[in-house]
């Protein structure tokens, strides 16, 4: 594939289809929402730990992304800009390859600062940096014409740009973890927790390289 | 690693009774001269097996002295909660701690209980380095890993600062460090337990070394020295949140039991003997308007004794205490098993209502002056000590003997090890089973039971039954 079939739509579908991945992923917190149900017996109960959950996975991102998108209006660094965060991107799928061990900060956070630990188990998984290489090659296709473009402007449109990204990841992330959370608690039953769960470990460190590779890829074609 | 969560975790106690009985039973046994290496017995408790109720396997020790106790896995159901990030751990290591020496045996379980072996052993001189605890006992499986309280602080006699928790990693079995932060006016340990959704622990008291290694100090315990307080912590904050004294005449409130379902704030407590009359009891402890609260909700009154049926220890009381050694709830939070170790009863109450807890069965089996015989005619010496509820609540196993030095004063004619197994009627009611007797090798006493895929005393659960 050459980087002119990599083409905006496509990019958008990576932004949403890492979102549903991450949404449906129980490690990413859609059980601890079916438990808050329970817990006081009330769906409202279950949507309203939903919204912390999305807020820290949101936050993450725009933590992650938004330096890149103040980076990118140096636009005669954009390439060595894409090679740095496909490296990075790789070397933390390495990273997490080598080492499968939670951090035990992660276990410290209370259950009632859902928020925080949403935040930071994106972080940690690298679910943030996945979205990096999507958001620059999104900047590339819509800014082709960049330098004649006031530097101001430039920043404004890449923040919106960053913010939009992370905003419909997180979207389609909560999405997917609320679906896998209602019907746990409506219809499938707890069971569903222990026998939707799979160890993805390997395949979560195998995706971020892999996104680091064709970012990697698509800067040399 | 798995590639899916251990079959034997459940997201709820409801789903933990569904799952299949359990096929061996594992319990801890000591060497009470220490002229032997502790061990642990395999126990196979498959009705119809042509092994029933024996031992099929034993894990003997390197050591000598351990004093084996409690014992725990290194994870079970509480693993399905994602804030940890362990859910793709096995139930498959027991941590064995040693309480007079300090040491910890992990066992493998795998790939077949008749041949768990030792896979790792912890040397007192780590523990004491990264934690400045010593005597350790209660072992959970939890949200940081592996949590392991002490009855001992630092130095010689362990009195050196106050004992408490410590971790260690749910893998590498690493010992990590202590778990307090801020420990409040908690200066005694025994047991803990937890809420994990609703993020607080609870830890009881027992006494320091010096009043339990040589034997229970008489002068020690009626001028009231012995634990009396219930701690309460906020588990992720690691810090003592409220503690309440029990009065200094209800002396050792030792096993903690919440309710297993974690929407339920309330849990029960039995404290040993109460100075003034004798009398066993069982608390309620609960949390309302963000503060615990706890209260004496049963007792249980001595049995009036002749001189000559009673150890030297007690023949000044002319009579035998209940002696309310350890506690133990049903996985459906139906049913509390109070072990009654000096009259040689087992009760079971119907704690439906919590703080009104209803006697719904007995069974009479040992004891100082009773020595009720087993309906196989066999002596059981020692009385009714560690309980353990199978998860479906059907069977309750328990063995005899409580700690070493400590069965020698009231039991001085000895404490052959046996585990026996009672049958429970689903609306209250037990019965020992005739054919359920286990022979352990001569010399042996019988403390801890754990049963395969969890017990009634191991697993904590993050979600509630539904």
């Amino acid at each position: 594939m050459s980087a002119a079939y990599w083409t905006p739509a496509w990019l958008w579908l990576a932004v949403i289809a890492s979102g549903l991945y991450h949404g449906v992923n129980p490690g990413m917190g859609w059980p601890l929402a079916v438990s808050a149900g329970l817990m006081e017996k009330s769906p409202w109960a279950l949507v309203a730990a939903l919204w912390p959950l999305t807020a820290g996975h949101l936050l993450a991102m725009l933590l992650v992304i938004l330096p890149f998108a103040l980076l990118v209006t140096v636009v005669e660094w954009q390439r060595p800009i894409q090679i740095g965060a496909s490296l990075l991107v790789i070397a933390f799928g390495l990273f997490r390859f080598a080492n499968r061990r939670h951090p035990r900060a992660l276990a410290r956070i209370s259950p009632a600062q859902l928020g925080l630990w949403s935040f930071a188990v994106a972080l940690a998984h690298g679910a943030a940096l996945m979205l990096v290489p999507i958001y620059l090659g999104l900047c590339r296709e819509s800014d082709l014409d960049r330098s004649h473009e006031a530097a101001g402007t430039l920043i404004n449109a890449n923040l919106g740009m960053a913010v939009l990204v992370a905003t419909v990841h997180a979207a389609a992330m909560i999405a997917a973890g609320g679906c896998c959370a209602w019907l746990a608690y409506r219809y499938l039953g707890l069971k569903f927790i222990s026998q939707s769960w799979l160890n993805l470990d390997t395949i979560w460190a195998v995706s971020l390289i892999l996104v680091g590779a064709i970012a990697l890829l698509l800067n040399f074609v | 690693m798995n590639i899916r969560p251990d079959p034997t975790f459940h997201a709820s106690p409801r789903l933990a009774m569904e799952a299949p009985p359990e096929g061996f039973a594992y319990t801890v046994l000591l060497s009470p001269d220490a002229s032997k290496p502790d061990a642990l017995a395999v126990i196979d408790v498959k009705p119809g097996s042509s092994s029933y109720g024996q031992v099929v396997h034993t894990v003997m020790m390197p050591n000598k002295g351990d004093e084996f106790h409690h014992f725990g896995w290194n994870a079970c159901s509480s693993s399905l909660s994602p804030l940890t990030g362990h859910a793709f751990l096995e139930r498959r290591y027991l941590i064995i701690p040693g309480m007079r020496s300090s040491r910890i045996y992990i066992v493998d379980t795998k790939p077949d209980p008749t041949k768990a072996a030792i896979h790792k052993i912890i040397e007192p001189e780590e523990i004491f380095r990264k934690t400045g605890y010593s005597r350790p006992h209660t072992v959970h499986c939890g949200p940081e890993g592996i949590y392991v309280s002490t009855l001992g602080g630092g130095g010689k006699n362990g009195t050196d600062g106050p004992p408490g928790v410590f971790i260690m990693d749910c893998e590498t079995f690493e010992v990590l460090g202590r778990w307090e932060i801020d420990r409040g006016p908690q200066t005694m340990h025994y047991d803990f337990w937890w809420n994990l959704p609703r993020d607080y622990m609870v830890t009881s008291e027992w006494g320091l070394p010096p009043q339990f290694e040589n034997g229970i100090v008489p002068e020690d315990l009626l001028s009231n020295k012995y634990g009396h307080h219930i701690h309460f912590w906020d588990l992720r904050a690691r810090r003592n949140v409220q503690t309440i004294d029990l009065g200094a005449n209800h002396q050792m409130g030792l096993e903690v039991r919440p309710a297993h379902d974690p929407v339920r704030e309330y849990g029960f407590l039995g404290t040993v003997v109460d100075t003034t009359n004798l009398e066993g009891s069982i608390w309620t402890w609960w949390r309302e308007g963000g503060k615990f609260h706890v209260e004496k909700t049963a007792t249980i009154p001595p049995e009036p004794a002749a001189k000559e049926q009673l150890p030297p220890l007690l023949q000044g009381f002319g009579a035998v205490p209940p002696l309310v050694t350890d506690i133990d709830l049903s996985m459906d939070d139906k049913f509390l098993y109070v072990a009654c170790w000096g009259t040689g009863e087992m009760r079971q109450y119907d704690v439906s209502e919590p703080r009104k807890p209803k006697l719904a069965g007995s069974v009479h089996i040992g004891g100082i002056a009773r020595r009720t015989p087993h309906p196989n005619g066999k002596t059981f010496g020692g009385g009714p000590q560690m309980v353990e509820i199978s998860r479906d609540g059907k069977r309750v196993y328990w063995t005899n003997s409580l700690y070493s030095t400590w069965d020698n004063q009231f039991y001085p004619d000895g404490v052959p090890g046996a585990q026996v197994m009672a049958n429970a009627k689903p609306d209250g009611g037990l019965e020992l089973a005739k054919d359920y007797w286990v022979n352990f090798p001569d010399g042996y006493r019988a403390h801890q039971v754990r049963l395969d895929g969890g017990d009634c005393s191991t697993d904590s659960f993050c979600y509630p039954s539904v």
